[in-house]
């Protein structure tokens, strides 16, 4: 039975295969960001000595796990309001053009040695590209809703994500400059097996830039400003209701998760097992690699997008553009040629030039 | 997005890379007629980013990855959001606008005409007996754009590479020294020295002592 199910598998045309795997990564991805929020609202509470959402249950199972459910059937059966001086059209438009960046970056990640949907020779910069068009979502919902608190959201986001992503393309420059090569595959092969090999402690200050810039792109606290519930009401989305709200809140889970992934392909070794090459460990599981290892590391960013938001106060928002522009790009253009020293020397794991 | 190269193009692939181009272009053609006739600014500056998105699918679709991904990362990513960011900003008078459309139309028919009539002229030079090429072949499997490109700048092209970042420099500079201006009364924080203070510097403690009853 399996036999021939692994034949059938194996008989069918390459789309056709590439279209079943992206059905599975999106509904698995959209299944996942409906736990994160749970999750959220779950370590929210132990932080806060709470208990969290514990009311509704699947199955008399753990409390609070039919939580995601109840939430997404309140939105769906809410009502949709468009303000009168809205522009209708580009009010619609916004989650959508939000979320479907989140989405469609997955095609190129390396889920497992076996498995990447496509293979792009300049992986890197499709990802790099479609995070930055991302913050369209943001703009035009902050534009489109015609609110002065969405407006200043909106104004608030694109400057934050453009300085941002600046910091963000150096930290990369550091990645591919160690792997190579653009190719996100190639740059997980590229690491060196073991805990200690990988691109996190060759590239430290490359490590910890990328993953601030990237809660800075994905607006999470403290870098929430877009939002600024004490602020702005609710920023760019202050005037959605019901699916259009429940879309943003799909798009910023979605980026979480997406920005959790990137930085353990270019960083921790993807789905590369931490005790990899090493005596005794490393011919067990621990060494073994899967996309077990790589959800393993995808929770534990996860883990501390959640512990910085109910930890840090929000920045103020001259103190963002400094931290973007005065201390992230100069660390980023340091270390780049730092390592350019270390590696024409052969001072560490780099791959030879040629 | 390879060009499928292996041993004689398949007959399926070529009719489906047609329709895509023509799809795109079309999606094309509208887009742009969308940035010049639009009422509203902003959705002008939306239809060049849409004008941007598919002419970088049409160069995918003759092997040009690297340089398609990059249109949309320059272009869209940053250029068209600081271009939105303007627009939205500043509130546009359409009527002083549109002011100029009917009187400036002859420039725009002309260009129009001279670029319809190069286009016709690199179509029908078959006719005629000149070979202008018939787009690139093919790529071995294996072939990356990306190397190639890198290899191509960083040596044979390195000095007008370096130039031209130079040239980039110079004008992010010039406009930095351009647009600074020191107002009287400025008002900035210094974060090193927020954070060099001490307790000593700010807070004094004062020994009072207490009053005898008389």
């Amino acid at each position: 039975m399996l036999n021939t199910l692994a034949s059938d598998w194996l008989a069918l045309p390459a789309p056709a295969r590439s279209t079943v795997w992206i059905l599975i990564v999106t509904v698995g991805l959209i299944l996942c960001v409906a736990y994160l929020t749970l999750w959220e609202r779950k370590v929210a509470g132990w932080m806060q000595l709470r208990r969290g959402p514990n009311r509704v249950r699947i199955f008399g199972l753990l409390p609070g796990l039919g939580q995601p459910f109840a939430d997404v059937l309140k939105l769906l059966t809410k009502e949709v309001i468009i303000p009168s001086s809205a522009n209708a059209l580009l009010f619609r438009l916004a989650p959508a053009l939000a979320l479907i960046p989140a989405l469609a970056a997955w095609a190129v990640i390396p889920l497992s040695p076996s498995l990447t949907i496509a293979h792009i020779d300049a992986g890197l910069l499709y990802v790099l590209s479609l995070t930055s068009a991302g913050v369209y979502g943001i703009i035009l919902a902050g534009w489109a809703a015609n609110s002065k608190y969405a407006f200043l959201g909106a104004m608030r986001s694109a400057a934050q994500i453009v300085a941002y992503e600046i910091a963000m393309g150096f930290a990369l420059v550091g990645v591919l400059m160690a792997a190579g090569s653009l190719d996100l595959g190639t740059i997980v092969t590229a690491q060196r097996p073991g805990i200690l090999g990988w691109n996190w402690f060759w590239l430290f200050p490359l490590f910890v830039v990328y993953f601030i810039a990237g809660v800075a792109e994905t607006n999470r606290a403290p870098f929430d400003v877009a939002e600024g519930e004490s602020e702005i009401v609710a920023g760019f989305h202050v005037e959605y209701s019901g699916i259009g709200f429940a879309l943003f809140f799909l798009a910023e889970y979605a980026n979480m998760i997406l920005i959790s992934a990137l930085t353990a392909v270019f960083f921790l070794g993807g789905w590369q097992g931490p005790f990899a090459g090493y005596p005794l460990l490393g011919a067990t599981w621990l060494g073994a690699p899967s996309f077990g290892w790589l959800a393993v590391k995808i929770f534990v960013f996860l883990f501390l997008l959640l512990w910085f938001r109910w930890t840090f106060p929000r920045y103020r928002y001259d103190q963002i553009m400094r931290l973007g522009w005065k201390m992230l790009i100069p660390v980023t253009l340091v270390w780049i040629a730092v390592e350019g020293v270390l590696a024409y020397y052969h001072v560490g794991p780099w791959r030879p030039p040629g | 997005m390879r060009r499928i190269a292996d041993g004689g193009r398949d007959g399926r692939i070529d009719m489906l890379v047609e329709i895509l181009f023509y799809a795109f272009a079309t999606v094309l053609v509208a887009s742009a007629l969308g940035v010049i006739v639009a009422r509203n600014p902003v959705h002008s500056a939306l239809g060049l980013v849409v004008c941007f998105i598919t002419s970088a699918a049409i160069w995918l679709l003759i092997g040009a990855e690297f340089l398609a991904i990059v249109l949309v990362l320059v272009y869209v990513g940053a250029v068209m959001v600081l271009f939105l960011f303007v627009v939205m900003m500043l509130d546009i008078n359409l009527e002083e606008l549109r002011r100029g459309f009917t009187r400036f139309a002859w420039l725009g028919w002309l260009t129009a005409g001279v670029i319809v009539l190069e286009i016709v002229g690199v179509v029908i030079s078959h006719a005629f007996g000149v070979d202008v090429g018939r787009g690139p072949l093919p790529e071995p499997p294996g072939y990356s754009n990306t190397t190639e490109l890198g290899r191509v700048l960083y040596t044979q092209f390195a000095y007008p590479f370096e130039l031209a970042a130079v040239l980039l420099l110079v004008a992010i500079v010039a406009a930095i020294a351009l647009t600074m201006r020191r107002r009287p009364g400025y008002k900035a924080q210094d974060v090193s020295r927020q954070v060099a203070v001490r307790a000593r510097d700010r807070v004094r403690l004062v020994q009072v002592e207490p009053e005898k009853r008389a």
